[in-house]
């Protein structure tokens, strides 16, 4: 089936079979390696994208329920080489470890802040209830949040 | 994981829809948000040989005032009901249960018409139905039908709609100004409840229903009976777990879950404003 996504500004189109799950045609069809796939479940969130600006599971939709639809992955963040406010947040705030979660982490605290610009730290811990660090760096993540949400303020 | 080759139709209408389930039958399956559905066909438990998506039908999405019950589109996303006004004014158990499904990821995508039709014991969503008397209005070839309460759930995740019936609204008696709660236990943010429980209170005392304690999702009748004619919270929850037959996993064994119906019930009661 032949669809048509836009992934960051750039539209990609492929003729895919229907059971094409969105997080490979992001990786195999676009290229975009920076999404993970974590437990593949819909648990860990590691494949957490923007679909229309809202934050998904990109293993748990079909390419094909999004021809025709607008992504942001996280190669879509940053504006040339000036990293987005929440990139810049994790890396000064050491939010990450071994970095497998990171991107989807930054993907969910992105649409956290574009929902509530000004979380307390329990609104950021539910929030991220969908994305598991398997370090167990959570600490920092929050913290990472709560300063991008002042940065950005 | 990679689900099992299935033909795509892409649904434009309910219309539509209907005419593709009345092709294809018991080989067709609704895809609204697929966030319960597309997990069991990645796990193989499901295998529909055709997906019809329904899943933009965006005039099946919306919150309706119809004075004495809210209306609200099958469609309407979890995200959509959790920070709907009406719901939070006149459902307010509803918008709650609502806002413990998953995560926030899965409720952008989940419907309310899917979890419903999904009729999983284990769901939060078919709690605050019975509680609250909801109905849906189910469409299918011979034109539109009601379905109240428990009715809507069949079998273990099994609903008694008809293959070639999909659910299209679902209909919210009001509960304004009413005590309410919802008691989730799990002991990950984002697990099922290893049992839950919603209560609602009415002019004649409250409905109470039950998660994850019997293969389909369940009213508590004795809890109810019991409030109704005027016992305490505390006498009520003692007959939570009575006639059910809940599951045994790695979460909880049989005797655990009927002691947290017992505890989360007085728990839900008490919220309620029931002493």
């Amino acid at each position: 089936m032949q669809i048509s996504v836009e992934i960051n500004g750039v539209t990609h189109s492929a003729d895919v079979e229907p059971r094409t799950l969105l997080v490979h045609y992001i990786r195999e069809v676009a290229g975009l390696t920076g999404t993970n796939v974590g437990c593949d479940t819909s648990s860990c969130g590691a494949c957490t994208v923007h679909l229309n600006g809202e934050a998904v599971k990109s293993c748990t939709v079909l390419a094909v329920q999004v021809d025709g639809e607008s992504l942001t992955t996280i190669e879509g963040l940053a504006d040339g080489d000036s990293l987005h406010p929440m990139q810049e947040a994790f890396m000064n705030c050491h939010a990450l470890q071994c970095g497998f979660c990171t991107p989807g982490m930054v993907m969910a605290s992105v649409s956290l802040l574009d929902q509530n610009p000004n979380p307390d730290e329990g609104e950021v811990r539910e929030a991220l209830e969908g994305n598991l660090c398997r370090c167990t760096g959570y600490h920092n993540i929050v913290k990472a949040v709560l300063t991008a949400s002042g940065v950005e303020k | 994981m990679i689900p099992v080759a299935f033909d795509y139709v892409k649904a434009t209408s309910a219309e539509e829809a209907l005419a593709a389930l009345g092709e294809h039958g018991d080989e067709a399956k609704l895809l609204a948000g697929g966030q319960s559905l597309l997990p069991m066909m990645k796990f193989r438990l499901a295998y529909p040989e055709v997906i019809v998506d329904i899943g933009r039908l965006q005039d099946l999405s919306y919150v309706t005032d119809k004075g004495d019950h809210l209306a609200i589109g099958a469609l309407t996303r979890h995200r959509d009901i959790e920070t709907s006004v009406l719901v939070q004014e006149h459902a307010p158990l509803l918008a709650r249960v609502t806002s413990q499904v998953g995560d926030p990821q899965v409720r952008n995508r989940g419907t309310i018409g899917g979890s419903l039709a999904h009729a999983d014991g284990a769901g939060d969503h078919p709690s605050a139905f019975l509680a609250l008397d909801a109905s849906v209005v189910v469409s299918g070839p011979g034109g539109e039908r009601e379905v109240s309460g428990a009715d809507l759930f069949a079998g273990f995740l099994e609903s008694s709609l008809e293959p070639t019936e999909m659910i299209v609204e679902v209909k919210v008696p009001k509960a304004t100004g009413f005590g309410w709660n919802y008691q989730k236990f799990n002991r990950r943010a984002q697990d099922w409840a290893i049992v839950g429980v919603s209560a609602q209170r009415t002019e004649s005392g409250a409905r109470v229903s039950l998660v994850n304690m019997h293969p389909t999702p369940t009213r508590a009748a004795g809890v109810e009976a019991a409030v109704a004619s005027g016992a305490s919270a505390a006498e009520a929850a003692e007959v939570a777990a009575e006639g059910l037959s809940p599951s045994s996993d790695n979460n909880a064994g049989v005797e655990y879950r009927q002691h947290l119906a017992r505890v989360l019930t007085r728990r839900a009661l008490n919220g309620a404003g029931i002493a």
